[in-house]
């Protein structure tokens, strides 16, 4: 129940970010969430797209330092409190979240975080037995 | 084929070189005014030179005295006597002038022959000879050297990087000869069309004209599956072809029949002892059209004249070229050369040599940065792990170099690619 991730190496230098977007849009390609981490020097931007293969592709044709890794697409409850309690699911089974960010669209009521961790399989069935439940990366890059 | 002059006593060596010293002062002394007048100031006439020590009553050649003569005035023959020009590369200024004889074009011939042959080829290989043809020496020297020894030669020139890698494809050469930057960056180009070039038929390459390290020949073998070796020469003295790598690669063979090596100090010029390093500086002593006495290459270099344990040749060998006197750079008083750099870079796991300095000054302190570019494999979805490997690339060039210096991670392919020489130092200060 995983979902592929597209992080790309960026130079901290102006127009970067744009030119990235730009690629994309001009494949065809849809950003559904994104994400950036950055220090003074570098970032790295983290993507959903609506697919994955080819815009990994169109970006390394273009040059960029691409990696595609697997996330987890994760049902958290709109409202107080839903998000801390999937971090304390982790917590109590002794899982670190390297990152996370929020999907852009919601499923039904619920919002959709992106989360990243150390043991992606395991986590994926801890939150399965706590009947959390995540969305399928074929069905998330449709949304 | 086997010279046997390669594998001649040191006392015979020594007999041949002062037999042809002698007889190259007295020529030149006769027909290139610079040199009469030079010695002249020095009160050095052509009898005085008897031995080999002798050398030091002798002026030395620089770049800036070619300069001056540009471009027939060094010449010892009358210009109709000259076959061939070339002209070396000059960053600034004039360009340097070198003209052959058919006796210089014969000389070239054979040390190019035994330069490959001196690699481990044969005259049944086929050359894919990728250093550029043109006033560049590069491609005609080895291009003379593979006719001369009865090889077979693509003459492809440099540049056109996917017919090149069609070529290597269709014609299967063994013998790959280019810069060694220009090898890396045809493995990557020739990954990028999804072919392996492992699996092509090249085994040996003869790579040269720029400063690399043992890092980047460990990078060249591991891309190409080929043994790679180092050639020096110089344009000045009669391009490439001066010194070889055996298969051993220990050490370059200098062909001291025609060429005779001294290492000096480059400021004091005064001989340092073997194995130690300092400035070569090279006499040609049967080159017919420009003979010179004495050339100041810049090149930082140690010889050894210990018989090769791999190959038995008795020649004089010199250490791959650990820096360039005027590639120096001196950083708050220290001198680095980039090569240090370099093999910091090859000795961190997986980073390839795409590499820039950048020296700046502000108020007064000269900076370093270190520019790395982040390839695929080195690349980590978390900051932490890229801030380690930032941590440990600044951490172990300091270590070398004594110095602070900052690191930085571009994007691949951000630093300028070379199909000639990689220019690997941008200083910016301003002094
Ligand atoms: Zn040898």
């Amino acid at each position: 129940m995983t979902a592929k991730q597209l992080s790309i190496f960026l130079e901290n230098r102006s127009g970067r970010l744009h030119e990235v977007t730009d690629v994309l849009g001009r494949a065809g390609i849809n950003i559904r969430a994104l994400s950036l981490a950055d220090t003074s020097d570098f970032g790295i931007l983290r993507l959903i797209v609506d697919k994955p293969d080819e815009a990994y592709r169109i970006l390394r044709n273009s040059g960029f330092t691409v990696r595609e890794s697997d996330v987890l697409a994760v049902e958290v409850s709109d409202q107080p409190g839903g998000l801390a309690k999937v971090l304390e699911i982790f917590r109590n089974g002794g899982i670190n979240v390297e990152y996370m960010y929020a999907f852009v669209e919601k499923s039904g009521k619920n919002a959709i975080v992106i989360f990243r961790t150390e043991d992606i399989s395991r986590s994926s069935n801890l939150l399965s037995e706590h009947g959390v439940s995540q969305i399928e990366g074929e069905k998330l890059y449709k949304m | 084929m086997r010279w046997e002059q390669e594998y001649l006593q040191p006392e015979e060596l020594k007999a041949l070189q002062i037999r042809r010293l002698k007889e190259l002062v007295a020529r030149v002394y006769e027909r290139v005014p610079f040199y009469r007048r030079a010695m002249d100031e020095r009160g050095v006439r052509p009898e005085h030179v008897k031995s080999l020590e002798d050398l030091k009553l002798l002026p030395i050649t620089d770049k800036e005295i070619l300069r001056q003569h540009y471009p027939f005035g060094m010449l010892a023959v009358p210009t109709s006597d000259i076959l061939e020009i070339h002209v070396s590369s000059g960053t600034t200024g004039d360009p340097t002038v070198v003209a052959y004889t058919k006796h210089d074009i014969g000389l070239w011939s054979e040390v190019m022959a035994r330069t490959i042959a001196c690699a481990g080829g044969t005259k049944d290989d086929l050359i894919h000879n990728a250093y550029g043809y043109g006033l560049f020496t590069g491609g005609l020297g080895v291009h003379y050297g593979a006719i001369e020894l009865g090889a077979s030669v693509v003459p492809v020139s440099a540049g056109g990087t996917k017919r090149q890698i069609k070529l290597i494809q269709d014609f299967k050469p063994t013998i790959l000869t280019c810069t060694p930057t220009y090898a890396l960056y045809m493995a990557e180009e020739a990954r990028e069309m999804d072919i392996d070039p492992r699996k092509t038929s090249l085994r040996i390459g003869i790579f040269g004209a720029e400063p690399w390290s043992e890092g980047m020949r460990r990078e060249i073998e591991a891309a190409w599956d080929l043994l790679a070796t180092d050639i020096y020469g110089l344009s000045e003295i009669i391009g490439p072809g001066v010194a070889q790598e055996c298969p051993g690669q220990d050490g370059l063979h200098l062909w001291a029949d025609h060429f005779l090596p001294e290492v000096l100090d480059p400021d004091s010029l005064e001989p340092v002892g073997e194995g130690e390093d300092g400035m070569l500086v090279l006499t040609t002593l049967t080159k017919e059209g420009m003979p010179l006495l004495r050339y100041a290459t810049r090149d930082i270099v140690s010889i050894t004249y210990e018989p090769c344990p791999h190959c038995g040749r008795t020649m004089p060998r010199i250490s791959k070229i650990k820096g360039r006197t005027d590639d120096m750079l001196i950083i708050r008083g220290v001198n680095v050369f980039p090569s240090q750099i370099e093999s910091v870079l090859m000795g961190i796991d997986e980073v390839q040599p795409h590499y820039q300095l950048v020296v700046t000054r502000e108020k007064g302190l000269d900076e370093l940065e270190v520019w790395v570019e982040v390839e695929e494999r080195l690349f980590s979805d978390e900051v932490r792990a890229l801030e380690a490997l930032e941590e440990k690339i600044r951490s172990e060039i300091e270590g070398v170099l004594g110095l602070t210096v900052k690191v930085k991670l571009v994007e691949p392919k951000t630093i300028e690619r070379s199909i000639g020489k990689a220019k690997r130092v941008i200083d910016k200060r301003r002094i």
